[in-house]
């Protein structure tokens, strides 16, 4: 080409300009502020704003959490040492650490019971949520209730070891009747469970030695974090089975049971949790036999539990209406019967579906433990504002106490629904 | 060819009850059923003997006896000698009345956060969602008591606002954030102020006519009238002539300082501020993530196919995105409110007194009638709830999407 005008042209450029650098302003970080923050006049005005409202809470906040003060006994020392500068008092955290986590009734010297039990529970956790982990580590998930009931509570190692011979028997013989069909192996399950466990109650007070190796700790000294701990994990763990039994009863054929399953579902949903643990408080003792003495926090148990139970089944309620219909017409032309059709074809599939909403209804659970505190349980939220608050050394430390009752709650419940984001990335086998 | 004839009718056996799935769900009905009747009398049963052993009786007799105790924060007349049912309908309209406000405030952060949170601008993206995960990650009982605590420890007392040296002072001129609860001027209705208010509610109307008016306009010739401003007119002018015509009737009271508190004006109690905010916070951190979800849900190409018929940014949000996106948005958001009318049950935990706070709190407490007490609790909650969802079952079906 260049050739051919060499002449005709007066000026012909026979080599490429080398590419000149792009503009300042279009590289480069400032290319990003430009985009992102100043794209145009309300979004400048936004990032402004944004900008002055980060002022206004860090310039709030920062001078006093860095002039924090971790190693004073009361709020009149703190007081004396900031001479009327702004600063925190987290010597309070300090100074209460222990009746924070543990309440103020827990044995002091048994701490480490607790804090085993929740060690032991991140181990037993892991193989149900990560499934790499070999297979076996489920034996100790298994047992872990067991392990977990004995440390926190003590007193006779009996309990928990018939308690987990019940669970064994009844395992036995399902596995015995599975065969036959699935309800007699079931049924004759529970059944065998209980009668095991009936005899066990009269064993049991024989067994019992007059100074167990761990020393028995009534319910009511449960308190501060791991009590909601507890309270979530309980009823969580429980109430999914319970859920997913009340799911596929109402969407059961039987009219009878569907009615059952529909009205407990919709008067549960329906009534505040408050309410809920005022029946456990007040009223649920009305209904027991008028000799047996179950601690409220059984009671408390027994209500929060039925009440997430309502939630999950709803969930996995949607998780089952959401599987196509040929999945269902699929498992009946292989010729399954009901409980197979279930277990092996829908609801891995339905659960599946339903582990975003599982999660929600699990934190959500976890938060509304703190409720207990309402009908005088000393749980974390109870805690705080009962003994320490009331207390002449730290009566008025609200910021501190209540900060880290919500770092505490913001840990758990974030860490949850983030493993839960994990998860549902892990298990989407479907190509979109 | 062989054809297949029905197998011959057995006669029915005791073991078909068993095996054969025509009769099983029989058996099965019929032993949940005896399951049901065993358990409700044995807890009936329980009860009785519990009630006869304690000298009690179940009976609502105690709603028509006084009360015996006061409410600070009543939108209807009530006093201590009333009976507990009138502060039962205290409570429950306490309760409508938070619900209410939370509904409003929380849809309206909700939306706003939920938009910024798709928002170009990187900061505001980031900061929207930090607002959600913090509100959503932290239980709405801490906050409550978070805001409660800024209401009661925070605020000044009403006599920081006292003589030259005063620490603290009226917002405006009109507002004071006292720890004691907020006042805030109160109309006074003077003569003649139901026609001005009258003519508001016509003007309000008004506008909707309009607007009616112009679409068809639209679609009959065409022709677009502007929307905006006439419709500010219409529902402005006609109000602020008649307003001054009639010399002013709708005057404000303004809170003064009286003794050791205010006097005048509406007082706007720490508790229900603490609950209101909370919730709306709170339920606004939902809400920002249904809102969002909402509008992701419609698809791109939507938006480019509205754009490539020529229509403006703030026509395709409003006649394409938005419609789409309210059909996923609305069902969660009515069950967010749901949520928030049942979380205002929290109010015991700050002294608001709403329906838990008295009936199946100090009126519990007082006459011990814990079972009638609950039981009415649930049924009040229960009632709203049941209630909600039927409209939202209505709304559901008449939204569905048309298909074969």
């Amino acid at each position: 080409m260049s050739d051919t005008h060499e002449h005709s042209v007066a000026f012909v450029r026979t080599q490429a300009v080398p590419a000149a650098p792009p503009p300042f302003q279009a590289t480069g970080p400032v290319k990003w502020v430009r985009e992102n923050l100043f794209a145009n006049i309300p979004n400048a005005i936004l990032t402004l704003l944004s900008f002055y409202a980060i002022y206004v809470v860090l310039s709030a906040t920062l001078p006093w959490m860095l002039n924090g003060i971790w190693n004073t006994q009361s709020l009149a020392e703190c007081r004396e040492i900031l001479q009327g500068a702004t600063g925190a008092c987290f010597s309070v955290l300090v100074e209460r650490w222990n009746q924070l986590l543990f309440g103020f009734t827990y044995p002091a010297e048994i701490y480490w019971r607790p804090t085993l039990a929740f060690v032991l529970l991140f181990l037993a956790a892991a193989p149900v949520l990560f499934f790499d982990l070999p297979r076996k580590l489920l034996v100790f998930t298994a047992l872990y209730p067991f392990i977990a009931y004995y440390l926190i509570w003590g007193g006779t190692v009996w309990t928990p070891v018939f308690a987990l011979l019940g669970v064994v028997g009844g395992f036995l013989v399902y596995v015995r009747f599975v065969r036959n069909s699935f309800a007699a192996g079931f049924f004759g399950g529970i059944a065998a469970a209980f009668v095991i466990w009936w005899i066990a109650g009269f064993i049991v007070p024989m067994l019992a030695w007059e100074n167990p190796v761990l020393a028995a700790v009534p319910s009511r000294d449960m308190g501060g974090f791991m009590l909601n701990m507890m309270l979530g994990v309980v009823c969580v763990s429980l109430s999914l089975p319970i859920g997913i039994a009340l799911a596929l009863g109402r969407q059961s054929s039987m009219p009878l049971i569907k009615i059952i399953c529909v009205v407990f579902i919709e008067f549960v949903r329906g009534v505040p949790l408050i309410t809920l643990l005022f029946v456990a408080s007040v009223v649920l003792a009305y209904f027991f036999p008028p000799d047996a003495t179950i601690d409220l926090i059984l009671r408390v148990i027994i209500m929060i539990t039925m009440f997430s139970s309502a939630y999950i089944a709803e969930v996995i309620r949607g998780g089952l209406a959401a599987l196509p219909k040929g999945q269902y017409e699929a498992a009946d032309s292989l010729g399954l019967d009901y409980p197979q059709a279930m277990r092996l074809i829908i609801l891995p599939q339905a659960l599946k579906i339903s582990i975003p909403g599982i999660v929600n209804v699990a934190v959500g659970l976890f938060k509304d433990t703190t409720l207990v505190s309402v009908i005088s349980m000393f749980d974390l939220v109870g805690m705080i504002r009962g003994p320490i608050l009331a207390s002449t050394e730290w009566n008025g430390v609200y910021w501190e106490l209540f900060m880290f009752a919500a770092l505490l709650f913001f840990i758990v419940c974030y860490g949850i629904s983030q493993y839960s984001q994990w998860l549902e990335r892990r298990l989407a086998t479907d190509h979109r | 060819m062989t054809t297949i004839s029905d197998p011959q009718q057995e006669s029915f056996r005791l073991s078909m009850l068993l095996n054969d799935t025509r009769y099983r769900s029989l058996t099965f009905q019929a032993i949940a059923l005896l399951v049901l009747i065993v358990s409700f009398a044995y807890l009936g049963n329980n009860l009785i003997s519990n009630l006869r052993a304690a000298g009690l009786n179940i009976s609502f007799e105690f709603l028509g006896s006084p009360a015996g105790y006061d409410i600070n924060q009543t939108l209807i007349d009530y006093n201590s000698q009333s009976t507990n049912a009138r502060a039962a309908m205290v409570g429950i309209i306490n309760t409508l009345l938070v619900a209410f406000l939370a509904c409003v405030t929380a849809t309206v952060l909700g939306v706003l956060a939920g938009v910024l949170r798709l928002s170009n601008n990187w900061l505001v993206r980031k900061l929207m969602s930090f607002y959600v995960e913090i509100f959503r990650n932290i239980p709405v009982l801490i906050w409550i008591i978070i805001i409660f605590t800024i209401m009661t420890a925070v605020l000044p007392g009403p006599r920081d606002f006292r003589g030259d040296d005063a620490t603290a002072s009226m917002v405006l001129g009109s507002f004071a954030f006292t720890n004691r609860g907020i006042y805030v001027p109160a109309p006074i209705w003077g003569a003649g102020s139901g026609i001005v208010v009258a003519i508001f509610v016509a003007s309000i109307a008004g506008v909707f006519a309009y607007r009616r008016y112009a679409t068809k306009l639209l679609y009959d010739t065409g022709r677009l009238l502007p929307m905006f401003w006439p419709s500010v007119a219409i529902l402005l002018l006609p109000t602020i002539v008649a307003f001054y015509l009639l010399g002013r009737p709708i005057g404000l009271d303004y809170p003064e300082l009286k003794g050791f508190n205010f006097a005048g004006g509406i007082k706007i109690g720490g508790p229900l501020i603490a609950l209101w905010f909370a919730l709306s916070i709170y339920t606004g951190a939902f809400i920002a993530e249904n809102v969002r979800a909402g509008i992701q849900s419609v698809s791109k190409g939507q938006t480019e196919a509205a754009s490539a018929l020529g229509l403006r940014p703030g026509r395709v949000m409003n006649l394409v995105v938005l419609p789409q996106a309210l059909r996923v948005i609305i069902p969660p958001l009515i069950s967010q409110y749901l949520n928030i009318t049942k979380n205002s049950s929290l109010a015991i935990a700050v002294g608001y007194a709403d329906i838990t706070a008295t009936l199946g709190g100090i009126t519990l407490n007082q006459t011990g009638r814990a079972i009638e007490c609950v039981l009415l609790l649930m049924l009040f909650y229960l009632t709203i709830s049941l209630s909600i969802s039927a409209i939202m079952n209505v709304y559901n079906n008449s939204m569905k999407l048309k298909e074969r």
